[in-house]
Order: C-alpha cells, then sequence, then structure tokens
C-alpha cells in the first residue's frame, strides 16, 4: 500500500517536472501510437525528446516575465 | 440563479461553519496588517490574511465565475479528448497540469513590482495584490482558460479574431511584440544592474554557459533525455561556481576580467541573446531551460519556508511618504502607479497568452479549470506577497539605498546615508559597508531592478534560520543566480518567439524570409529582434535615473494593456454568450486596467514625470552648452533626448493600441446586446462519455 503510494507520487513528480520542461509522457504517446496509429513505427525515447525538444521552442507564448 | 442552485448543493452545517470561521480570522489578519501603526508588524499575519483571503476568494468568487460566468460543464469533453494526438493535446492529471501550468506563468515580474512598490510601504502593494489577483488577475486568467477550452484550445490572438475581428486581432498581435521587446529589454536590465562591478555574480552568471553546454552535450549523446539526472548534476556545478566565486572576486588578475560596468555588461547580453538564439536548442537553451525551472520552484518553496521558520517583522512602515509621488525608485503617484508597478501578482496580461496555450491542450476536464486557472494564478500572487515581505523585512535605509538612483543619492555611503536619513529613514555609512561586506559585494548603492534587494532580503532571513559565518554572501549570490538563470532564459527563448514572428511579418513582405531554416532569414530576423530590445537595453544603461525608473512604467503599461484586452475579450463574450448580467465580472477589472494604463500613459506624456519633461531638460540644457548628469558629451546628452522621444513614442503606441481596442470591444458589446440569441463562437458540445476512451 505505502509502496503503492509512493510510486504514484513518485511518477506523478517525474511527469510533472518533465512536463514542465515541455517534454510530454512517452508512455501515454507510445500507447496512444499503438492504439491509433498502428502503422506508425514507435519512437524510441531518444528519439521522441528530441522531437520535442525542438517543438518546445518553435514559437508560441512560452513563458511568463 | 436556477442553474448555479442545479449545479452547486447548498453547504452543509460543518461547512459553513468552516468558512465563517476562516471569514473572521482573515479579516482580524488583515485588520492588523492594515490598522496597527509604530510598531513593526510581523510577516505571518500578512501570509495568514493572504491566505485567508485567497481561499474564500477561491472558494466562493472562483466557484461564482465557475458556475455562473463560465457555465463550465464537467460532462462536456475538453480539447485534449477530442483532439488527443498523445503529444499537445492530451488529457492529464489535474495537478500535472497545474505543476506546468504554474511553472510557465511564474517568472521574474512577481519578485520585481512588489520590491519596487514597496517603496510606499508593504500596505498599498499589499492590498492591491490581495484585491487585484481575485478580481482581476485570477479572473483573468480562469476566464481566458474556459474560452480557450470551449474553442479548441486557440490562442488569444485566434479568439479576438473570430470574437471581436481580424484588426483587434492584429492589433493584439502588435502589442503582444512589443510588450515581449519591452519585457526582454527590463528583464535583462534587472541582471545589469544585479551584476554591475560584481565580478562575482558575473562569473557565476557567465559560469551557467559552460555548464548549460555540458548539460546539452550530456543529454545530447551519453544520455538522451535523462532532464532530472542532468539537472542534479548541473545544480552541483552551479554551487560549485557559487563558491569558487568568491576566490574569483579576491583574485586580483581574475577579478578585472568579471568586473563591469552597466554599458558593458549591457554589450555583452546584447551579444550573448543573438548567439544563443541561433544555436541549437539543445546546447545552450534547453538544458539552461531546466535548471532554471526546478531551481525557480525550488528557490520559491525555500524562501516560502524561511519566511515561515523566520517570522520576520516587517521593518518598512505601513505606508511611506512616498505615496505622493516623489519616490526614488519610480516616480508617480499611487494611482496608477502603483497598478502599473505590480503587474505580475497582482494582474498580468502575459498569462492570458499562457492560459490560451498549452494547459488548456492539456486538461482532462473542465471541472478543473478553476483549480488551474484561478488557484494557478493565486499561488503566483502568493509569490508576490513573499517578495514584499523580503523587500519590506529589510532595513529600509537599506532600501531606499539599494534602490534609489545614484542621480538621488549620489554615489558614496555618506552622500546616500545622509540623504536617505533625512528622508526620515535612518542609517549609518557604515550600516551600509556593513551590508556590502555580509554579501560579499563592493556596494550595495544604486542597485534598483528587484534582483538585488530580494537577494539581500532572502539571504539575511537565511542566514537568520542556518546561521554560519560568509553563508550570507552565499545566499546572496545564490538568490542573484537564481534570479539570472530565468531571466536569461526568457531573454533567449523570448528573442526565438520574437524572431519567429518578426520572420512570420517579414515573409508578408518577401516570402522566402519566412523560411525557418534559410540562414539569411533566419539571422536577419535575429539581429532585428535583438536590436529592438537591446536599444531599450543599452538605453537603460544609460540612462540618468538608472533606467529601472524609466523602463519599468513602461513594460507595466504595456502588461496591463494586454491585460486589459484579454478581460475585453471575457467581456464581449460574456455579452455574447447571452449572459449580460454578469458583464461586471470581466467588465470592471477591464474598466479599471483601462483607467490606470491610460492616466499612467496619460502622466508619461505630459507633466512633471514625463518622458517630455526629460527630453525638454535634456534640450534646454543642451541648446545652453550644458552637460547633465551622468551625460559626459554632448552626444551623450543628445542620446538621452532621443531615448525619450522614443520612450514617448511608444507611450503614445500602447495608448492608441488601448484606444483602438475599446471601440472595437464597444461594437461588439452592442452588437452582442442586440442579438436576440447567442452569437459567441462555441464549439458545439460533445458529450465526455461519448469520446473517452
Amino acid at each position: 500500500m505505502m509502496a503503492t503510494t509512493l510510486n504514484a507520487v513518485r511518477k506523478w513528480a517525474v511527469q510533472t517536472a518533465r512536463l514542465c520542461c515541455g517534454i510530454p509522457d512517452y508512455d501515454v504517446y507510445v500507447k496512444h501510437l499503438r492504439e491509433h496509429h498502428p502503422e506508425r513505427t514507435v519512437p524510441s525515447y531518444g528519439e521522441f525528446f528530441r522531437e520535442r525538444q525542438e517543438a518546445r521552442y518553435k514559437g508560441g507564448g512560452g513563458r511568463c516575465c | 440563479m436556477q442553474t448555479m442552485q442545479a449545479t452547486v448543493p447548498p453547504p452543509s452545517a460543518a461547512s459553513r461553519i468552516v468558512w465563517a470561521a476562516i471569514a473572521i480570522i482573515g479579516a482580524f489578519c488583515l485588520g492588523v496588517v492594515a490598522l496597527r501603526r509604530g510598531e513593526p508588524i510581523n510577516a505571518i499575519w500578512l501570509v495568514a490574511a493572504a491566505s485567508a483571503i485567497f481561499a474564500i476568494g477561491y472558494r466562493f468568487y472562483g466557484k461564482f465565475v465557475e458556475h455562473s460566468v463560465l457555465k463550465l460543464d464537467p460532462t462536456r469533453a475538453p480539447p485534449s479528448v477530442l483532439r488527443n494526438d498523445g503529444l499537445d493535446y492530451v488529457p492529464t492529471d489535474k495537478w500535472v497540469v497545474f505543476g506546468h501550468h504554474f511553472a510557465a506563468i511564474a517568472g521574474a515580474g512577481p519578485l520585481v513590482g512588489p520590491v519596487l512598490a514597496a517603496q510606499m510601504g508593504y500596505l498599498p502593494g499589499t492590498l492591491w495584490i490581495l484585491f487585484g489577483v481575485v478580481f482581476a488577475g485570477a479572473v483573468q486568467d480562469f476566464m481566458i482558460l474556459g474560452l480557450s477550452l470551449r474553442r479548441d484550445a486557440r490562442s488569444l490572438g485566434h479568439m479576438l479574431r473570430e470574437e471581436l475581428g481580424p484588426v483587434p486581432g492584429l492589433v493584439a498581435m502588435i502589442g503582444v511584440l512589443v510588450l515581449m521587446m519591452i519585457v526582454l529589454a527590463v528583464l535583462a536590465l534587472v541582471v545589469v544592474k544585479a551584476l554591475t562591478h560584481s565580478p562575482w555574480g558575473t562569473f557565476t552568471v557567465a559560469a551557467t554557459i559552460p555548464i548549460a553546454f555540458l548539460m546539452g552535450g550530456y543529454m545530447r549523446w551519453f544520455r538522451p533525455g535523462r532532464i532530472l539526472e542532468v539537472s542534479i548534476i548541473g545544480l552541483v556545478l552551479l554551487l560549485v561556481s557559487i563558491w569558487a566565486g568568491k576566490f574569483v572576486a579576491d583574485s586580483a588578475t581574475l577579478a578585472p576580467l568579471f568586473d563591469m560596468d552597466a554599458k558593458a555588461l549591457a554589450w555583452w547580453l546584447i551579444g550573448y541573446g543573438f548567439v544563443a538564439s541561433v544555436l541549437p536548442v539543445w546546447l545552450l537553451l534547453a538544458p539552461r531551460d531546466y535548471l532554471s525551472t526546478f531551481l525557480k520552484i525550488g528557490t520559491i518553496a525555500l524562501l516560502a519556508l524561511a519566511i515561515l521558520i523566520a517570522a520576520p517583522d516587517l521593518q518598512m512602515p505601513a505606508v511611506t511618504r512616498f505615496i505622493d509621488g516623489t519616490g526614488p525608485v519610480f516616480s508617480g503617484n499611487l494611482f496608477p502607479f502603483l497598478f502599473i508597478t505590480i503587474a505580475c501578482g497582482a494582474v498580468s496580461g502575459w498569462h492570458s497568452i499562457i492560459a490560451s496555450g498549452t494547459t488548456p491542450k492539456l486538461l482532462a476536464n473542465e471541472g478543473q479549470a478553476r483549480m488551474v486557472g484561478y488557484g494557478g494564478m493565486l499561488c503566483e500572487a502568493f509569490v508576490a506577497i513573499m517578495a514584499l515581505i523580503a523587500a519590506t523585512y529589510l532595513h529600509p535605509g537599506v532600501y531606499f539605498a539599494m534602490n534609489s538612483p545614484s542621480a538621488i543619492i549620489g554615489t558614496t555611503v555618506q552622500e546616500a546615508a545622509t540623504t536617505i536619513s533625512q528622508w526620515g529613514f535612518v542609517v549609518t555609512p557604515a550600516e551600509l559597508i556593513q551590508t556590502a561586506k555580509d554579501i560579499g559585494e563592493n556596494s550595495i548603492l544604486s542597485r534598483a531592478g528587484g534582483a538585488p534587494t530580494l537577494a539581500v532580503g532572502m539571504a539575511q532571513l537565511l542566514h537568520n534560520i542556518m546561521p554560519g559565518g560568509g553563508m550570507m554572501a552565499f545566499w546572496y549570490h545564490y538568490a542573484i543566480l537564481f534570479e539570472a538563470l530565468f531571466i536569461l532564459t526568457t531573454v533567449d527563448a523570448g528573442t526565438r518567439v520574437g524572431r519567429f514572428m518578426i520572420q512570420e511579418i517579414a515573409g508578408l513582405i518577401h516570402k522566402p524570409l519566412q523560411e525557418t531554416n534559410s540562414w539569411t532569414g533566419n539571422l536577419l530576423a535575429t539581429a532585428i529582434c535583438v536590436f529592438l530590445w537591446g536599444y531599450f537595453l543599452y538605453q537603460g544603461a544609460v540612462d540618468p535615473l538608472g533606467g529601472i525608473n524609466t523602463l519599468w512604467p513602461l513594460f507595466g503599461i504595456a502588461n496591463q494593456m494586454l491585460a486589459a484586452i484579454a478581460l475585453m475579450l471575457a467581456t464581449v463574450v460574456v455579452v455574447k454568450l447571452k449572459r449580460e448580467r454578469y458583464v461586471w465580472v470581466p467588465g470592471i477589472p477591464a474598466i479599471w486596467l483601462i483607467i490606470c494604463t491610460m492616466t499612467a500613459g496619460y502622466q508619461k506624456l505630459v507633466g512633471p514625470i514625463s518622458f517630455t519633461a526629460a527630453a525638454n531638460k535634456y534640450n534646454a540644457a543642451l541648446q545652453q552648452g550644458q552637460l547633465l548628469a551622468p551625460a559626459k558629451t554632448p552626444a551623450a546628452m543628445q542620446q538621452i533626448v532621443t531615448n525619450n522621444y522614443v520612450d514617448m513614442a511608444l507611450t503614445g503606441l500602447f495608448m492608441l493600441l488601448i484606444v483602438v481596442m475599446v471601440a472595437f470591444c464597444l461594437r461588439a458589446l452592442v452588437k452582442g446586446w442586440q442579438a436576440n440569441h447567442p452569437t459567441a463562437h462555441e464549439e458545439p458540445y460533445v458529450a465526455l462519455g461519448s469520446v473517452a476512451s
């Protein structure tokens, strides 16, 4: 019980920290690809990370003053 | 009212008692903050009053906006579900979205504005933050988020085009671009002010560049995508560089390399901004972005903890004589300049861009929008309150020595102590020297801009709870580094965004320039963007009143102008939805901001504190062949005159943008009011149950 709670907190913290840096959840993306686009190849985490890193600074509002 | 009763169950007896107790405690604490005079009050009263007011605002006013004004519906499918692509549009846990949203809106703004406003005492700033955020700032963030959720997560500009017409959309785009240039300039100036003749600070900030390269390479080739791991390594290296900075500052050979005046620092930052924004993002921008994001959240938490443990007494009076507009930090009366100076923290137009950016693409349910939009802004207001506490906890004499321009207090501690003591804040030269010595700097005089003041306040607070020889200097430079780090990240990322915007506009004239992969278009647009903010930064570095005094009001006017535009959009939509009886919810804060920005703009064009007056003063002296400080040549005099003309033109432009927006807003309001059915451009209702997988 304790272990599952800790694990959930850890997962939340990692997911939040990554999203704050513009990197969405990789597992969710893979799941989405498998379910909706089975014909596409699934990128490795490294490839996924690079693509998102580039995308984050492509424009849009970005951050606050 | 029927719908409200239908969706909100009547509160239980227990909940009524709890909320009544919170209201009574909050009223009591606020009473202490507002009414006690003559003896210093403890910061905890302020924290308690803020907590109670924010809790009540969130629970009652936030809920009212949610159910009656926006009519958010938890059964409705949000964009994240309808357009789920696993990348940009992803239904995400509400706490994760909250963390993301808060990290995106919290920046240097809420830390700088309240520190500058502390010249009027702690009370005016506190009241504006507390009531401004509940009735204006949080309402703006929440309503724009709510509107975007109903419109496929569209951006502010897109929503303005749809609801008000193409011209208002274009006006807002110009406003955002100019605002961004001013933001970048004024933030870069904060860094310049903090690092002027500070080899220790300059060394540690410069060290972040090789550290970022190292982190970037590590993440690129060695351990791809390990953000947390590499950020910990980066943090350790940063702390080492702070420690090493002391040896640099003490070394006779190294110190001069990092000892620069404001002009030299401005040139370095301009060069840095250019190079950094054309380098690949993975090398410099991204790694430093990660580091600054985590450091920002960590330091805000540390500051909160330090205030709670140290529970300091506020040494600044509740209200100082400078509410009459004669203050040295910024000129102008309490109305309208307090409401311009504290933008982020009370209400910030910039947030409307974020609330219509990533956040609406992530929310899994409309029912979570209040927590993220309204709640996130309340947290930012808390950061502003903490900055205000750190500034007003300082000895007022030290505060004014740090924040007044040298044109007013002179350049030696003797002159400064005499002048400031005459204002009624008795301070001795020895105290000023000792403060500088404690933080490991040569001088604390005229370091306006918020960052150094906050850093001294933070260093003293942390030193209180963790005493140790020499630690105060470490904490001071830590705080400077933390602010400089995320300001430089903003400069870098902002230059990139500005570049894309300029390329988009240039593409209308000559198509190939739009190509973001073309080096010509790329370098040209970057150069234009860096020139635009670099001009204002350099202007700040040579400004007779130290720069912040001149540029911060311009930034405040621009930011509040954007907030007024966002709130006008919300007002128009409320009327178009035929919910006219709630038009005052976004309408009153919109009118208030229009009044504040137009009055401030007018006073900056006409009258004693205007750019016009400053230009005329220098022009008249120039005609008579005199030189006024800090200009040492007629060319420098001419430069100051020109700078003031540019500032006049910019103020005029902002006022014009507001007038145009008001006209379009009124037109849309009349049309919406006359229509006998809702005319807002909402996407049709789709039940969450019918699409959720």
